[in-house]
């Protein structure tokens, strides 16, 4: 199949991993939302996780293209 | 007790979905022919199969259950990964592999026939299909009611909204499609649940902090409500896996000694599960080439050894939790109906002058479980002082209930920790093991019926054309019979647990079958059929004649007559499949001697072990090589058993 998942894995985690990044850097300092997080701002440090995921597999994805499909 | 989903929590949610979605219509070009629909054409690449294996098995309800037993029983529970999953998976791939991919099979049934006969093949697709369908039903129910109940979400809506989903995924990418879309649920799940357990471990201290307070819990199971008064184990009982299973039945949380473990879940069950459960082999069926095939075991026992930390861990955290009154977490009670409330509401208000044992014991009646004397008494002074609002005296009770639902670990972890995106992420990956437990099911059902029901006995040498159209058809009819089936859990919760019973009779001696067929070339079909239907009867008969401490005879056994008295369930369940196995081996194995050969040794070639030659694995790297990968893993699974001894 043409289809190399490591395409749409990649763009997925990527994008929720922007969206999470995004929403941390925006609620910093909002102490009462992450009481329940004890006090850690975990939006931003779990996004930068996804985004670098995400990267990675998207990186791995560029560099064998088509690999992770079977032979044509 | 509810919460609310922000914005980005239903962003993320809809940012999975359509990635599912679009990656269905991205391969539905491919789809061609009934195999590419049914059986990928053995087209996809280990690492994608590996992982799909794991997935397919990681539904919803291993999930949830396993936080469930971790919290019951403790690191025990991990006996069902080191001791049950890995062997049974190095074992697959190592040995039974090259038979199921080398024989062409299209399905495990197949199998049975190429090396059997048809009525091997019919007795097996059958109970199959019928099971899987059961199975998924099952699932979906059990998830559907845990969002309601814990998120307040419609039942209805999750059950048609993610049946939806998968159905428009396989219907247009077939197997690849589920496949695929597993190994993204596969990351999903472990992305948005590590952070989850990330948090709960750090907020009860840390590994070492928690294992001590498990101490605790272990010597006095009572101080919260995890057994009943009286009870005492050793303090190593919810941390070491071991220690506590060889020091006996009486004096480890499952109740379980250790042959059970060892040869009923750990040989007859898991073997039973890994080796000849279709839903996970024809994942590895679809691999592209022999070796890939034979490695997608392996790669998924990789992540398999790690989940321990990921779905038990929960558990344990959760007890050891609610050892300190200051974080004020406990692990929720079963939902009350309003009834109940109504109930306990007049004997609280009606108890106030009555002595307080009398009043204790008036209002455990009225809500039917056990109860907790402080808060039962705090409450019926409170409500004496100045009667409380409907809402806080349903919060009250409800938390004065010295019951738990297991099953709500995970949910009220979830909510415990995650701020709004956070929780849009373990909630998605709560819902995309769901899924691929769904797909999982469904993608096995719609080939096992397709070829081994439809083309063997309803309609045979018709085209591939009609075959792919009644692989779709099926693969929709499927669907719809799951969501009934989740309706009919709903309705008749015995009529279900009966039915999961018999799945647990079938299921006991199989690996028997398989065991004597691969590696006998002498067992023949009818040693094989009666072998396999008197092994199932033996389970049921050994059900009919045993009990569990604690149960009365009747749907947990003993309704023949009680001849024996196991100190738990599991030990139970365990025991019944040990017998099952063996009546079901030694049976076979006679009745083939005794009736002649049908099967000529040419024919049974890639069939059974000895009359196959051997594959040679001399042009593979090392580290491509099964046996020695299989080593290495068996090596990593004994040094975690060590650890945790």
């Amino acid at each position: 199949m043409g289809l190399d998942i490591r395409w749409p894995i990649g763009l997925m985690f990527s994008l929720v991993g922007l969206l999470l990044t995004v929403y941390g850097i925006v609620t910093m300092g909002d102490a009462e939302m992450y009481h329940r997080s004890l006090g850690i701002n975990i939006n931003l440090i779990w996004g930068i996780v996804l985004l670098i995921f995400g990267g990675l597999m998207l990186i791995l994805a560029m560099r064998s293209k088509g690999s992770g499909g079977p032979p044509k | 007790m509810q919460v609310t989903l922000t914005w980005l929590d239903y962003l993320i949610l809809l940012t999975y979905t359509g990635f599912v979605v679009g990656i269905g219509f991205a391969l539905r070009k491919y789809m061609r022919s009934s195999s590419d629909f049914l059986t990928s054409g053995r087209s996809i690449p280990t690492w994608v199969t590996g992982l799909a294996f794991i997935s397919a098995n990681l539904g919803a309800l291993e999930l949830v259950g396993m936080a469930a037993s971790g919290a019951k029983y403790g690191i025990i529970t991990a006996h069902f990964y080191w001791v049950g999953a890995i062997p049974a998976m190095v074992f697959l791939a190592v040995f039974m592999m090259p038979f199921y991919y080398g024989s062409k099979a299209r399905s495990v049934p197949e199998y049975l026939k190429m090396r059997f006969d048809e009525r091997v093949r019919a007795l097996n697709s059958i109970s199959f299909a019928v099971m899987t369908v059961f199975a998924s039903g099952i699932s979906m129910n059990a998830l559907a009611k845990l969002l309601h109940l814990l998120l307040g979400w419609n039942y209805h809506a999750s059950l048609w909204i993610c049946s939806a989903v998968v159905l428009v995924y396989v219907l247009k990418g077939g197997l690849t499609s589920a496949i695929y879309t597993e190994v993204l649920q596969f990351f999903m799940i472990v992305l948005g649940f590590a952070p989850v357990v990330y948090l709960g471990l750090k907020d009860v201290g840390g590994y070492s902090a928690m294992a001590n307070l498990l101490k605790g819990v272990a010597t006095n199971p009572s101080s919260v409500h995890l057994r009943d008064a009286g009870i005492s184990y050793g303090p190593n009982a919810w941390t070491s896996a071991w220690h506590t299973l060889l020091s006996g039945p009486a004096n480890n949380p499952m109740g379980v000694d250790w042959f059970a473990m060892i040869f009923g879940l750990g040989f007859v069950l898991s073997f039973g599960y890994w080796c000849t459960n279709f839903l996970v082999v024809q994942r590895a069926m679809a691999a592209r080439n022999m070796t890939a095939a034979r490695n997608t075991p392996l790669v998924a026992a990789v992540p398999k050894m790690l989940f321990p930390a990921l779905v038990i861990l929960p558990g344990m955290i959760a007890v050891a939790l609610m050892t300190i009154p200051s974080k004020g977490y406990r692990i929720p009670a079963p939902i009350l109906d309003n009834a109940t409330y109504e109930r306990a509401m007049t004997a609280v208000a009606a108890d106030a002058a009555l002595p307080p044992e009398q009043a204790f014991k008036d209002i455990s009646a009225a809500v039917g479980k056990k109860m907790d004397v402080e808060k039962v008494a705090a409450l019926v002074k409170d409500y004496a002082a100045k009667p409380l609002t409907p809402e806080v005296f349903r919060d009250r009770l409800w938390n004065a209930v010295a019951e738990y639902d297991y099953d709500g670990v995970i949910l009220s972890m979830v909510k415990r920790y995650c701020p709004p995106g956070l929780l849009g992420l373990a909630l998605t990956g709560l819902l995309a093991s769901f899924m691929s437990g769904m797909a999982g099911n469904v993608t096995a059902f719609n080939t096992v019926w397709t070829y081994d029901l439809y083309q063997a006995y309803m309609a045979p040498n018709k085209s591939d054309e009609h075959y792919m159209r009644m692989g779709q058809a099926i693969t929709f009819v499927g669907i719809l019979l799951s969501i009934a089936c989740a309706y009919f859990a709903s309705m008749y919760n015995n009529a279900m647990d009966i039915i999961q019973l018999v799945f647990a009779f079938v299921n006991a001696p199989l690996f028997a079958t398989f065991l004597l067929g691969m590696f006998w070339s002498r067992t023949t079909g009818t040693g094989a059929f009666i072998g396999l239907l008197l092994g199932t009867a033996t389970s049921g008969l050994v059900h009919a004649l045993t009990i569990s401490q604690g149960n009365v005879p009747g749907m947990k056994g003993g309704y023949l007559s009680v001849v024996h008295t196991f100190p738990s369930e599991m030990a139970q369940n365990f025991w019944l499949a040990v017998f099952a196995f063996i009546v079901c081996f030694g049976l076979t194995a006679t009745i083939s001697l005794a009736t002649a050969r049908t099967k000529s040794d040419d024919e049974l070639k890639g069939l059974v072990y000895s009359l196959t030659p051997k594959i040679k694995d001399e042009g593979l790297a090392w580290y491509q090589r099964p046996a020695v990968l299989g080593t290495a893993l068996l090596a990593a699974c004994a040094v975690l058993n060590i650890i945790f001894w």
